[in-house]
């Protein structure tokens, strides 16, 4: 049942009015002003968007709420009108975007206390809200993927948000330009589906209408539409092959590394799989693909976290490797796992980012895990905080993380996908190992901070440590609405979410307790080794490292894969332009040619002067060709 | 009297003595008598033909013709005596100023 | 006119056009030019054009030819000697005339401009009075603007060919002066 809410569009025109106030009046009316505006708009799209949720869940299942705004193109039979839509799908998706958003534009007032350009932070972070909202709730493809550029867009602004270091920028633009080989396969997906459709006349791009419509799809079509697809969530939400410019987006504030690239934007590829879960079901080909890729990933960034340094890299490939685990969960069918995960993931990667956030801050900079330890008696919050999480990413039985990567693995091992299944449930073994890793290197066992930091570190302000509590407490909490079946309610998220992606179907038996069992079981044994790693024996790591250091170090160097890229890619591309069309092209043909025009001219004017002799009769007598000629043309008319 | 196809021939042919003298002589003042010759054919045509249509347009245009080319000869035999008195020269090889 | 007195006639101006264009003395140039001039007059005369033939003779032999006279006169010119260069010019200049000879013989060709020549003319064609009539009506403009154009070559002429006085060429010795020093 689908009910008219004209508030939907107020979604997006609180986040629009901040961009619009922070750009022009920001830096005029100052710190103050913008410090309210930037989070205030962003509590009142979540004020909307609850109402708007409440409403939802009053109604009947299978009920949304939409919002027409306007007929955006018209070319024939095909056209694009644009509107909101919020289902149990969108809704999730609504209420985390601003829920978690919120906070994290709370939490960054106090980040960027000491920033000169605070206007301009806010203009993008709102920019950033208004993207995503859009893309969250377009109730098309095409409207989908404007707000997908924008993202894109907004998160190259605020990798390169300090743009005067040369590093930041290339940082960004690699990010921007990564992305954008991925969006070249979404705008082919796109096409591919609309000439799908209309072939048999139908002219849509709107996803109740494709929805309506799926049969008319072909496998084929529907195959290569959802790889195409897929290619473009590989570089938003950074898989296999192009997730190296995310580690890489770590040089922007750690506000930026919380919101986009771990709480919404890197979701935005999830989101939309289980969009088209419809399509998907069409191609179980895509699927086996989206699956495999998901595994993969998760298992490879989470090898990559285990030997680095950075805190906020850690960081960056767990984000990686959680994300393969959604893609895990889309990729089997269980749709509303892999959103589930999202949903906690928001929760708990946001907040470790926020909180290593905070520990960055009371450090005055540092980054290098190498220069921290003992932090937890003088940063109490954001160790107890940051604790919550690491235990909810390791999936402690209880906190959310638990019950999401339960339920991907779930549907992973009862889709078919045994082998898939043993690589995500091995990974989850590394999570937990490099996760404690994290924990135990920041706040437990000697001090390592130099001294001139030492005396600074103090906890973070209220302000930042607030939104640290709340995530916290959502952090552990959360996952109680996806319980295992038989378990008090059940997993009500899937059933909430059934109308719009479906149930899951097993294909094969098995006993959930079995699985959970032993993949706890090998996230304890992580936990297990990091303890004795970091905390018993901290001598350990540095002798495996020496002994195995061919290995230490091709991890370390991330598989050299950016090196990889640069060499079969970044180089040839650059030679090809530069030798052969600025070269060749450019250079000799074009710039030949128009020369070559000029030359021409020059040399016929050089010629054609010789016939000014100066010589009256040299002239007479080519006027008298001239009227030989005009004489036997009348003599020809004359004698027909 | 012969038909008018002989008269125009005779024009025809002082006509293009004419035009071989222009082209053909180096010193202006021959070359300036040739442009004589050439108007005069054209004045012979014109009267030949006027009179076998019986009206007195050619003798007419003829009259013009003659004045213009009076006014013609004068000017041009001007121009020529004050190029001489600069140059010293009538012939035609050295009066190449607009050579390029 | 009868027929013989028009081969006469237009043998002889032939010879004298040729004469014109070929002969080596300026002088001699001119005199072939009057013997042409007056061959034609008398063709006009021949075809009733009483006042154009008398006109020629009066004005054209006898006043514009003897200016010629008079310059060639002045200006002391030698004999042209020998023939001088040029070669491909008086080829092709010859070629091109004889193509041009070759197309206005067409005239002669019996079956075109077969036009005969009707000598019965109204009374008094060829007469002042016929010629002023059409003159001062239908021609009556280019009249006027033709006596206009004899007055500016008359002041065109004597200004041409004035000498310039002394003065004059003290005022363009300082000029070209001044424009040396400018430059």
């Amino acid at each position: 049942m689908n009910v008219e809410f004209a508030a939907l569009a107020l979604i997006l025109v609180f986040p629009a009015l901040g961009v619009i106030f922070n750009l022009f009046f920001g830096a005029r009316l100052g710190r103050g002003a913008v410090n309210l505006v930037g989070p205030g708009v962003m509590f009142l799209a979540f004020a909307v968007s609850t109402w708007a949720f409440v409403k939802i869940l009053a109604m009947p299942a299978g009920g949304a709420l939409y919002c027409p705004l306007w007929r955006w193109i018209e070319a024939g039979s095909f056209h694009v009108e644009l509107g909101l839509r919020v289902d149990a799908l969108s809704g999730v998706m609504v209420m985390v975007v601003t829920g978690v958003g919120s906070f994290i534009h709370l939490y960054s007032v106090g980040y960027m206390a000491h920033d000169e350009d605070y206007a301009r932070f806010f203009t993008y972070m709102n920019l950033f809200a208004l993207s995503m909202l859009i893309l969250v709730l377009a109730d098309n493809i095409l409207m989908m993927f404007v707000g997908w550029e924008g993202v894109g867009l907004c998160s190259y602004l605020l990798i390169a948000f300090w743009y005067t270091n040369p590093e930041f920028a290339y940082n960004g633009r690699k990010a921007f330009i990564v992305n954008r080989i991925g969006d070249a396969g979404f705008v082919l997906g796109i096409l591919t589906i609309l000439s799908a459709l209309a072939h048999h006349g139908v002219w849509t791009l709107n996803f109740v209408e494709i929805q309506s419509h799926a049969g008319l799809i072909g496998t084929t079509a529907a195959t290569a539409a959802g790889l195409l697809l897929f290619l473009g969530a590989t570089g938003k939400s950074a898989q296999i092959p192009l997730y190296v410019w995310l580690p890489d987006a770590m040089v922007g504030p750690t506000p930026v590394s919380a919101l986009i690239h771990a709480a919404t934007m890197v979701t935005a590829g999830v989101y939309m799989v289980a969009r088209l879960n419809f399509l998907y079901m069409l191609a179980p080909d895509a699927m086996a693909v989206v699956a495999t890729i998901g595994a993969l990933t998760a298992f490879f960034a989470g090898t990559i976290a285990i030997v680095q340094p950075d805190i906020k890299r850690v960081l960056a490939y767990s984000t990686v490797s959680q994300l393969g685990y959604m893609f895990l969960g889309v990729g089997s069918g269980a749709f509303a796992a892999g959103i589930f995960h999202v949903m906690t993931h928001a929760f708990f990667k946001g907040l470790l980012f926020l909180c290593a956030g905070s520990v960055i801050h009371a450090l005055e900079g540092e980054q290098d895990m190498n220069k921290m330890g003992a932090l937890r008696k003088r940063l109490p919050i954001t160790f107890w905080t940051m604790f919550i999480a690491t235990l909810a990413i390791t999936a402690v039985p209880g906190f959310s993380g638990y019950f999401s990567k339960d339920l991907i693995l779930e549907g992973a091992y009862e889709s078919g996908h045994f082998w898939l299944w043993l690589l995500g449930a091995i990974t989850a073994g590394v999570t937990g190992f490099y996760m404690f890793r994290l924990i135990f290197m920041t706040f437990f066992g000697e001090s390592r901070v130099e001294a001139d930091k030492l005396h600074h570190v103090h906890e973070s302000p209220p302000v930042m440590t607030i939104p640290l509590i709340v995530l916290a407490v959502f952090a552990a909490i959360g996952g109680w609405v996806g319980l295992p079946e038989g378990l008090l309610w059940g997993d009500a998220f899937a059933r909430f979410l059934s109308p719009v992606v479906g149930n899951f179907k097993p294909a094969v038996e098995a006993s959930p307790a079995m699985l959970s069992a032993i993949a706890t079981g090998l996230g304890g044994l992580g936990i297990l080794l990091a303890y004795v790693c970091y905390l018993r024996m901290p001598g350990l790591p540095v002798i495996a490292a020496w002994r195995a250091k061919a290995l230490y170090d091709l991890l370390l160097e991330k598989y050299r894969i950016d090196e990889l890229y640069n060499l079969i890619v970044t180089r040839p591309l650059f030679f090809i332009s530069d030798q052969v069309l600025n070269r060749g092209v450019d250079r000799m043909v074009i710039d030949g040619a128009a020369n070559g025009a000029g030359l021409v001219v020059e040399a016929g004017g050089e010629a054609a002067r010789r016939a000014e002799t100066g010589n009256v009769q040299h002239y007479a007598f080519v006027y008298l060709l001239g009227v030989i000629g005009i004489v036997a043309y009348y003599l020809y008319l004359v004698i027909r | 009297m012969v038909s008018l196809s002989w008269l125009m021939a005779l024009s025809a042919a002082i006509f293009v003595i004419g035009v071989g003298g222009f082209l053909t002589r180096r010193n202006i003042l021959v070359m300036f008598m040739s442009i004589e010759l050439m108007l005069n054919a054209v004045n012979l045509a014109f009267v030949s033909l006027g009179s076998r249509l019986g009206t007195m347009d050619g003798q007419v245009i003829v009259f013009f013709v003659m004045t213009v080319a009076a006014a013609e000869a004068a000017v041009g035999l001007a121009i020529i005596i004050s190029i001489f008195r600069s140059r010293e020269t009538v012939h035609a090889d050295d009066l190449t100023l607009l050579k390029w | 006119m009868p027929a013989g007195l028009f081969w006469f006639l237009a043998a002889l101006s032939i010879l004298a056009a040729l004469g014109v264009v070929l002969q080596r003395n300026p002088v001699h140039c001119l005199l072939a030019l009057v013997l042409t001039l007056l061959a034609i007059a008398v063709l006009f005369i021949g075809q009733d054009a009483i006042v154009v033939g008398f006109l020629q003779a009066i004005v054209y032999a006898g006043a514009v030819m003897v200016l010629f006279l008079f310059v060639i006169w002045l200006l002391n010119l030698p004999v042209e000697s020998g023939p001088t260069g040029h070669l491909a010019l008086k080829l092709f200049g010859t070629l091109a005339v004889a193509a041009l000879l070759a197309e206005l013989a067409v005239f002669l060709v019996p079956s075109r401009l077969q036009l005969k020549f009707s000598s019965a003319h109204a009374a008094g064609y060829g007469s002042i009075d016929a010629l002023s009539q059409t003159l001062f009506s239908e021609y009556l403009i280019a009249f006027e603007v033709t006596s206009v154009l004899l007055l500016v070559a008359v002041i065109g002429a004597v200004a041409l060919a004035r000498r310039t006085t002394q003065a004059e060429l003290q005022e363009r010795k300082e000029a070209s002066a001044r424009v040396e020093k400018a430059a």
